[in-house]
């Protein structure tokens, strides 16, 4: 199994993609001549494409790929969508949702999809499609008979001689999984599934509640009541993977009492006539089925169940209605104090301990730092720069910034088509940079920060930059924008049209990027998110795609510090420490007070002043000061008292106090007022 | 609803602003909630009392008396906070009391007399007069005009 942590996300993710392209091929063999739904399925299979050969899954990235280059010339009208097209799309969809369910249940995602690859190869080509030669691969080996896999109790023996009167064969099977195999017991789940689809399972050895704990090696037997051929029982098992040895013993009742005899156990002394006793025999393999399926059926669940997905309103109100009782227990504390019950103090002690592990656990649901998203970048810069010939390094900064989960879980696909595109077509070849006197590795910046009511997202590279000709010349090819337009768009409107619909610069369709699906995705993809993405490039510089995603609701640390009456939370990651300064430390230059900070001048910034605390001004000796940086510089925040640190969830001031100076947001604190937040950019000049 | 029911009348609250008395309509107003802790908010005009947690939102509070120029409202065992809707925005007003809330008919309703000077009526859409009762109709959009300050 897969530890990543993105490695959910993938299957989340792959699976709607997977959904999304059935439902629109299912629309497309209605409407042939939609090209729209075309593009739909397009770009399912484009990101599905980038998320596999992210993540290694080559035969899914190897398929979408061959699916995508007919989708391909559907859109440009040399291929027209006929049944027979769209059934050999279809199997290449489900098979797709075959790997992904193995991967999913801890598999490799391995298939063998050369058959699939051929068929679509040949459409593409245009040739007809041959009747399906299938090439099942069969590794059996010769049938090493093995004595003495498993002996059976007399309700056994009777089950199998019921099935002998019946027709039915009774085989002993030995199953060996790989040794490196990581999820025996899903690999258990599934040889059952299969078993119990083919007849009945009355005996296994280990037992199943050791199969189901893996607590055994490769090796585990079964016996199977079945009317199926030992042949059919043995590739049907030997399409589980990670199965690598499949032996069917077919048993005949002789045989077994034979084995019976020779351990002592009374196999004679078993009524087999009694008719009694067999319905009771019978009874037995009812039960036994069950309890097998059972804890079978529960791996199943626990699989499935790691990831639940909750709409996020549920979350906001939940949020909400958390915060409302923790109003009522800061009320039912100072309640209990006045009362001074031993009784009552008690119960509203564990209440609050209750209620800040559930705020704990509410808040963090929400939040996601920005890392699960980021984690797969590197990897896929690597594998990427490799492919391209390039040298690339890739700086990842901020990644511990937290983020609603709704924007994480959209962020990856725009992410993914940005950091591909900077470096398909941002980032030169090392000669070509070498000429232009760049350093031959070419640097790729991803970075997260919060800023006012924002978070911001930002993809650098040290690249060509975005050439204007170039971008025009395609535009105008592609009847984006008309000749006349096209003169007098400043630079930053030429940049922005490679955001546009069907557009795409690269001379060569490369696997990396550059079908002009990629950006324009991006574009929608974030402004649904409520945010917008800016592009600023200097042509032979280098370019900077720059999102900002709206700040709903997020966690932030924060120091709370007192001024005269009021509290405010200065956020910590613009903090570097606090100090306390003496009156006398305070020096003047040019109208500014300043403070010698470990030999740097720090100018101070009085808080109680720019918010106009209303107070008598008092002359304290000692000042407490925040020390707060953005980017190099630095200013010290003077306030009356540091009360100490906390988290919060940023609030919004609302649409009505849109922009107030020097103030990010608000928070809820733990007795219900309301706290405001500084934002600490606007002090720093 | 009332509306669809009883097109001819609208449903008002109606509230005490000094020695006037004021309506908005029904459907514009969320709440109406008694006087809680205001936490001002710096660098607004004056009219901004500050924010307060409504159940987890932060909402902005205005003094409608100040809003009008009418000096500050004192803040009493009477005094309320009266939540308004308008636009997907939420903006508590203060108000000195919260009285009834009325059916008046639409065709009560006239446009503002001439002479009623004050910043107040820039804010007028139009008064009522029921019975002995002179209601004024509040204009809210101009009301609660967003304000970007500080800069």
């Amino acid at each position: 199994m897969d530890t990543n942590p993105y490695f959910e996300m993938f299957i989340e993710e792959s699976k709607e993609h997977l959904q999304a392209c059935n439902e629109h091929l299912l629309e497309l063999e209605k409407n042939p001549e939609n090209i729209a739904i075309v593009n739909e399925v397009f770009r399912s299979a484009h990101t599905l494409k980038g998320m596999s050969a992210t993540m290694g899954y080559e035969d899914i990235a190897n398929l979408t790929h061959k699916m995508e280059n007919i989708l391909d010339e559907i859109r440009n009208g040399r291929l027209h969508v006929t049944v027979e097209l769209l059934d050999v799309v279809f199997i290449a969809v489900d098979q797709l949702e075959e790997m992904v369910m193995d991967i999913a249940s801890g598999g490799k995602g391995n298939l063998d999809v050369t058959d699939t690859v051929q068929k679509l190869h040949k459409i593409e080509t245009g040739e007809e499609i041959p009747v399906a030669a299938t090439t099942v691969e069969s590794t059996v080996e010769s049938n090493i008979s093995q004595e003495n896999w498993l002996s059976y109790d007399d309700y056994e023996m009777t089950v199998i001689e019921q099935s002998v009167e019946q027709d039915f064969s009774t085989y002993e099977i030995s199953v060996k999984l790989r040794e490196d195999c990581l999820l025996k017991a899903a690999r258990v789940y599934m040889v059952f599934e299969l078993l119990e689809k083919m007849g009945d399972v009355i005996k296994s050895s280990p037992s199943v509640e050791k199969l189901e704990g893996e607590d055994f090696d490769e090796i585990f037997y079964v016996a199977l009541v079945t009317n199926e051929p030992s042949e059919d029982v043995q590739k049907k098992l030997m399409k589980v993977s990670e199965v690598t040895e499949v032996l069917v013993n077919s048993v005949t009742l002789e045989q077994l009492k034979k084995r019976n005899n020779i351990e002592g156990a009374k196999v004679e002394e078993t009524p087999f006539s009694e008719k009694t006793e067999v319905i009771e025999g019978s009874q037995e393999v009812v039960a036994v089925k069950t309890t097998e399926k059972s804890p079978a059926s529960k791996s199943n669940q626990v699989q499935s169940s790691k990831t639940i997905r909750v709409n996020i309103e549920r979350l906001d109100v939940l949020m909400n209605l958390f915060e409302e009782l923790v109003i009522d227990r800061g009320r039912l504390q100072s309640i209990s104090e006045e009362l001074h019950n031993s009784e009552l103090d008690e119960t509203v002690e564990r209440m609050s301990r209750i209620t800040g592990d559930l705020q704990n656990i509410i808040l963090n649901m929400r939040m996601v730092p920005v890392e699960t998203v980021f984690n797969r970048f590197p990897k896929m810069v690597r594998q990427l720069a490799r492919d391209l010939n390039k040298k690339i390094n890739l700086e990842v900064i901020g990644a511990e910034t937290e983020l609603d989960r709704t924007v994480i879980d959209e962020i990856g696909d725009p992410l993914v088509h940005l950091i591909r595109n900077s470096l398909d077509h941002g980032v030169e070849s090392p000669e070509i940079r070498l000429a232009k006197g760049k350093p031959e590795e070419g640097t790729v910046v991803l970075r997260a920060y919060h800023s006012g009511n924002h978070v911001f997202i930002e993809i650098e590279d040290d690249g060509a930059g975005i050439n204007r000709e170039k971008v025009l010349k395609k535009a105008i090819a592609k009847g984006i924008v008309s000749n006349e337009v096209a003169q007098t768009l400043s630079d930053k409107q030429v940049a922005e049209l490679i955001l546009s619909s069907g557009f795409s610069t690269a001379d060569v369709i490369s696997d990396v990027s550059g079908r002009g699906v990629g950006l324009d995705v991006v574009k929608t993809t974030i402004e649904s998110l409520g945010g917008f993405i800016d592009i600023s490039s200097t042509e032979g510089k280098g370019s900077l795609f720059s999102i900002q995603l709206p700040l709903t609701l997020s966690i932030i640390s924060v120091m709370l510090v007192e001024l005269g009456e009021e509290i405010y939370a200065i956020p910590l990651s613009s903090i570097i420490e606090t100090a306390i300064i003496r009156s006398s430390d305070i020096l003047n230059a040019h109208n500014q007070k300043v403070i010698d900070f470990r030999g740097k001048v720090v100018p101070l910034v009085f808080l109680e002043n720019v918010f106009d605390v209303p107070r008598e001004s008092t002359d304290d000796e000692f000042h407490s000061v925040v020390l707060v940086r953005k980017g190099d510089k630095m200013a010290g925040l003077v306030v009356d008292s540091f009360i100490g640190q906390q988290e919060i969830v940023l609030k919004s001031l609302g649409a009505y106090l849109s922009s107030v100076f020097a103030i990010s947001g608000a928070t809820i604190l733990g007795n219900g007022k309301v706290a405001l937040i500084v934002d600490c950019n606007a002090l720093i000049s | 609803m009332t509306e669809a029911v009883d097109y001819k009348n609208l449903k008002v609250v109606v509230f005490q602003l000094a020695d006037k008395e004021y309506v908005i309509p029904v459907s514009q107003v969320q709440g109406i909630e008694k006087l809680i802790y205001i936490t001002r908010v710096p660098k607004t005009p004056d009219f901004v009392k500050g924010v307060i947690n409504l159940r987890g939102v932060v909402t902005p509070i205005i003094d409608l008396k100040n809003r009008f120029g009418l000096g500050e409202s004192s803040l009493g065992e009477s005094t309320r906070i009266i939540i308004i809707t308008l636009d997907d925005m939420n903006v508590g007003v203060i108000v000195d009391s919260a009285n009834d809330v009325l059916d008046i008919p639409l065709d009560a309703i006239e446009p503002q007399p001439e002479v009623v000077g004050g910043m107040e009526s820039d804010f007028i859409a139009g008064v009522a007069k029921i019975d002995s009762r002179l209601l004024i109709l509040l204009n809210l959009n101009l009301v609660l005009n967003p304000i970007k300050s500080g800069v």
